[in-house]
């Protein structure tokens, strides 16, 4: 089949579910459930062979669909796929049916309002990793908030509606400052080339002065850094992760937050090179607190879930820092590494969710000796935290490698503290582990708990056959992401050879002429 | 002595506006012949009324010339502005239909003056001359003055009344002062005069000139509500019954917005340096003061006011820039406005219920369980209030936004993201009650009549089909 219709179909596929789910009744829970797998199984499925015919070594944008959309503005429907998209796309596709399966006991309120809201937030998610317009991107980034914060807020645990509108507050300050950076570099465009275009590609043209670059950098960067998330501004993530039901807090880590890393590769490094590279130290450093933080804080939470969800904040750390390290380990260690994650702590929260569902607490003091009464989770969940902690030969291993390798050819400081990071993974997660998992049974109550069954422990092994595939022969999908990361590199190098790095800083003067620039015709602010 | 040949065309170019106060004005007769069990057919005869200016309205399509004179345009600005008046006008009419199962209305009466405040909002938007624009303004004003206390019964509002005239009458002193001035200085109130003469001479020659633009941007300014003149508006939408609270908030303001259009865009370049400050500061105030104030409210025609507050203060930024994108991005937003508005007053009307009684926030707990249909409709108009794409609302601040930034107003544009994220919250905590809470004890079905249905579908239809392919529609506005 045409690869760039199966691109489209893919996208609104979920779409159409949504709308076919309207007219069930909702009294068939269990047929509301299976279609709407059913629908998410064959999205994926026909997304493979998106990812088989993606050629390999070439930099440009695969499968790209142009539709006239909103030609008063100039905004396109352009969706297609490069290296640097293809293996989110996938991810995607990959976890909402494994996020549906989780559901299936868990939710027992409102099936068909939540599989509707959830299929809607796939079509949502994959139109913003393949959007190629500032508009549509936007749209898509947006149209995402409303059925998280649903899922957060409905269906999630005892303060769920302060989690949600956090969630959705804090997000929505990040891309309001985008809005206003868009329409600039809109304008900006205009003002160099004379077409009034929303088009991505055409803003990898501009050369874009430094001054005015900054500040746009850091619009769209806040927008990022806050769903990334990025400390200090990854407040909102502990919250909404705890109390957002088991599959919300897997797609929320598995995916949401990879649209931020994505957002830094898709505009900040490709469309402000020189910005980029002023500040590279700065993201080094708050991503490195990350790694440091979040690993640290990990290892006094009593929550599982609470655990997990800093050691989000210390895996992004990482990707960050391979991001900004701009080699190609570092840059293809950062793709991989948010592949990794995304399945790494999607399993993680996958497991914990099944674990709740058996004991309603997440208290890691309520367990202990789990193994014995669940010997194939215990080997299952085993895997996952190796993977999530970078044993060699799970997939986890291989993301961090690179980024090591790539950012300790930049800046070794910053490097040696990465791997301190890796260490201190290895401490919560295994000392969380041993405490659930190992030694006497201290509770009655987890003696009488009944193992996986068949529905758990496919979604689980599908997982792990990733974890593995990803950690023994990578090449498969770094094969895909290699030409893109060299062209980005090339861009990023390129700006460094143009950049006459005088020692700016960002003050006041600047920020001042930033203002008073020529961009203005009425002479008005 | 003025001579004017009336000519035919003249009395098409008005078609929509005779036809309007014709029925109007024949309703108040025809009433007394209709027995009062059979009133409600005065609803649907004025229905008909409406479908019949729009029919004008239609004929006049792709017209471009002055009637009488140069007082009344008949151009593309002032038909798709007649359209929203007119839509506006047979939305209020069918939820009024289903307000007189809650509240006793003697629509002999009430229907004319829907009737004629639309005409007036008409004429407001096909207007050439300073007194044209005076014409239909007070034409509106006063019907909705009338309207505003309808409830005789009510001390709510008869307060609103009260308030609304009082100061109304002050604006509109104020407002033809101005004009009064503005004609002493340019010799004539025609906008197109005004326009020449303003092109000719600057704005600061003539102190006169200053003060009575200024008194015009003050009668104006209450019209729509800018801050510092919208102490009215919370109590006056709150203490007016629901169909007459969605009538001025959406017609009202559009055809406020209707004058500030002719009077300061299309007829000149007013907006030269030093105005622009001034609306700008207009602007500012009036997003950052609405938005804050409807955090704290508990009422939901408070919130739906401070709200509408909000929203001129997003207008007033695309009047600010003063480019060619500023008429359809303002324009275009009024459209969206008017469905987003519509269906949140017309779901606000179903749970207030009988006297209006249930207005505050707590008893929307629940809904989107209770009344799937009518929650879905209110949740995708907050979504739309807020800015939330796929929504319309997200395509039209989006348009107002990208036309200020055409003109170089950077800040402003962040200081109306920011206010959009701040009105996140007020909007999405009528979704948090609609589906974060349980229904209360014996939460009933509510029943919708048709003419309601019609106007909830129509509304939620719109805004996902403007704000999916608005191109249709924004394809329109360049004709102008």
């Amino acid at each position: 089949m045409n690869p760039q219709l199966l691109l489209n179909v893919t996208i609104f596929l979920p779409l159409a579910g949504v709308i076919t789910l309207l007219f069930f009744p909702k009294e068939k829970e269990q047929l509301i459930k299976i279609w709407a797998l059913f629908i998410s199984l064959v999205t994926f499925l026909l997304s493979v062979p998106l990812f088989c015919s993606f050629r390999s070594g070439v930099s440009d944008i695969q499968f790209e669909t142009l539709a006239v959309w909103i030609p008063a503005i100039g905004a396109n429907y352009r969706v297609g796929l490069d290296g640097i998209s293809i293996l989110l796309y996938m991810l995607t596709a990959f976890m909402i049916p494994i996020a549906i399966l989780a559901s299936f006991h868990a939710i027992t309120y409102r099936v068909k309002e939540y599989m509707i809201t959830f299929l809607f937030l796939e079509t949502g998610m994959l139109g913003v990793f393949s959007a190629l317009d500032l508009v549509l991107f936007y749209i898509f980034w947006e149209a995402m908030l409303i059925p998280m914060y649903l899922i957060i807020g409905i269906w999630g645990g005892p303060r769920r509606i302060y989690a949600a509108i956090k969630f959705v507050i804090y997000t929505m300050v990040g891309s309001a400052l985008m809005l206003a950076a868009i329409l600039y570099l809109y304008f900006l465009n205009h003002n160099f080339t004379g077409i009034y275009t929303f088009d991505i590609l055409k803003m990898y043209q501009l050369s874009i002065p430094f001054g005015k670059q900054v500040w746009l950098f850091l619009a769209f960067a806040l927008a990022f850094a806050i769903k990334v998330p990025l400390f200090p501004l990854h407040t909102w993530l502990p919250d909404a992760h705890v109390e957002a039901p088991t599959a919300g807090s897997i797609i929320l880590a598995a995916v949401l937050l990879k649209m931020g890393t994505y957002g830094f590769l898709r505009f900040n490094l490709p469309i402000f090179p020189e910005a980029s590279l002023y500040f590279t130290q700065l993201f080094f450093i708050l991503a490195v607190i990350g790694i440091l933080y979040g690993a640290l804080v990990s290892m006094v939470q009593d929550d599982i879930k609470k655990l997990v969800a800093y050691s989000s904040v210390a895996h992004l750390g990482f990707v960050m820092l391979g991001i900004f390290a701009m080699t190609v380990q570092g840059l293809q260690g950062g793709i991989l590494q948010m592949i990794n994650h995304g399945l790494s702590t999607g399993a993680l929260f996958l497991a914990v969710g099944m674990i709740y569902e058996r004991r309603h607490t997440r208290l890691i003091e309520d367990f202990g000796g789990i193994s014995k009464s669940m010997p194939i989770f215990a080997s299952l969940f085993l895997i996952v935290c190796l993977s999530s902690l970078g044993l060699p030969g799970t997939n986890g291993f291989v993301g961090e490698f690179l980024i090591l390798v790539g950012t300790f050819m930049v800046n070794k400081t910053f490097a040696v503290l990465g791997t301190a990071g890796i260490i201190i993974a290895a401490v919560y997660l295994l000392w969380m582990y041993k405490r659930m998992m190992f030694g006497t049974i201290t509770h009655e109550e987890n003696r009488k708990l009944v193992d996986l069954d068949l529905r758990e422990v496919v979604a689980l092994i599908s997982i792990t056959i990733f974890i593995f595939w990803i950690g023994i022969y990578p090449s498969t999908f770094t094969q895909k992401t290699e030409a893109s990361v060299n062209h980005l590199i090339q861009r990023v190098k390129k700006a460094q050879v143009n950049l006459q790095l005088e020692n700016r800083v960002l003050d006041f003067k600047s920020f001042l002429s930033f203002l008073a620039d020529d961009n203005k015709q009425a002479g008005g602010k | 002595m003025i001579s004017v040949n009336l000519q035919t065309s003249d009395f098409l170019g008005i078609l929509p506006h005779l036809v309007l106060s014709v029925f109007g004005i024949l309703m108040l007769g025809l009433g007394v012949f209709i027995p009062k069990s059979k009133h409600k057919w005065l609803a649907y005869i004025g229905l008909f009324g409406i479908i019949l200016g729009a029919a004008g309205n239609v004929l006049l399509w792709g017209q471009n010339y002055s009637a009488f004179g140069e007082m009344v345009r008949v151009d593309q600005l002032s038909i798709i502005l007649n359209f929203i008046f007119l839509t506006t006008a047979a939305f209020s009419l069918l939820l009024t239909i289903n307000y007189s199962e809650f509240v006793e209305l003697e629509f002999i009466e009430f229907i004319p003056l829907v009737l004629l405040a639309t005409t007036g909002m008409m004429l407001m938007a096909s207007a050439g001359h300073l007194m044209i624009i005076f014409l239909g303004l007070e034409t509106m004003s006063i019907a909705l003055y009338v309207m505003a206390g309808f409830r005789r019964d009510n001390k709510y509002s008869l307060e609103a009344a009260l308030k609304y005239f009082l100061l109304g009458a002050f604006a509109t002193g104020f407002l033809l002062y101005g004009i009064a001035l503005i004609y002493g200085v340019v010799g004539s109130a025609d906008l197109k005069a005004i326009m020449e003469y303003f092109t000719k001479n600057s704005l600061d020659a003539n102190v006169l000139s200053l003060i009575g633009l200024g008194l015009l941007i003050v009668g104006f300014g209450f019209k729509v509500a800018l801050v510092p003149f919208h102490m009215w508006t919370p109590d006056v939408y709150q203490g007016s019954p629901m169909p007459v609270t969605a009538y001025m908030a959406v017609g009202a303001k559009a055809a406020g917005f209707a004058a500030i259009l002719r009077v300061f865009i299309q007829s000149a370049n007013f907006i030269s340096f030093q105005w622009a400050d001034i609306f700008w500061i207009l602007a500012v105030l009036t997003m950052t003061v609405g938005n804050v104030m409807a955090l704290v409210q508990d009422d939901i025609k408070r919130m739906l006011a401070y709200s509408s507050i909000a929203h001129a203060g997003y207008l007033l930024v695309g009047v600010v820039s003063a480019n060619d994108l500023t008429i359809p991005s303002v324009v275009f937003y009024l459209l969206v406005y008017l469905f987003m508005n519509m269906g949140a007053f017309a779901v606000a009307e179903l749970v207030g219920s009988k006297e209006e009684k249930k207005t505050k926030i707590n008893y929307f707990h629940g809904l989107g369980y209770s009344n799937p249909f009518i929650g879905l409709v209110m949740a995708v108009c907050m979504f739309s209030l807020a800015g939330f794409p796929p929504a319309a609302g997200f395509i039209g601040k989006f348009y107002l936004f990208s036309s200020a930034m055409q003109s170089g107003y950077l800040w402003l544009v962040i200081i109306g993201v920011i206010n959009s994220v701040i009105s996140v919250y007020y909007y999405l905590r009528i979704v948090v009650a609609m589906y974060m809470y349980k229904p209360e004890e014996g939460a009933e079905k509510i029943e919708i009549m048709a003419g309601t249905r019609l106007v909830l579908l129509l509304s939620i239809l719109s805004i996902l089909y403007l704000g999916v392919l608005p191109n249709t529609f924004l394809k329109l506005f360049y004709l102008f």
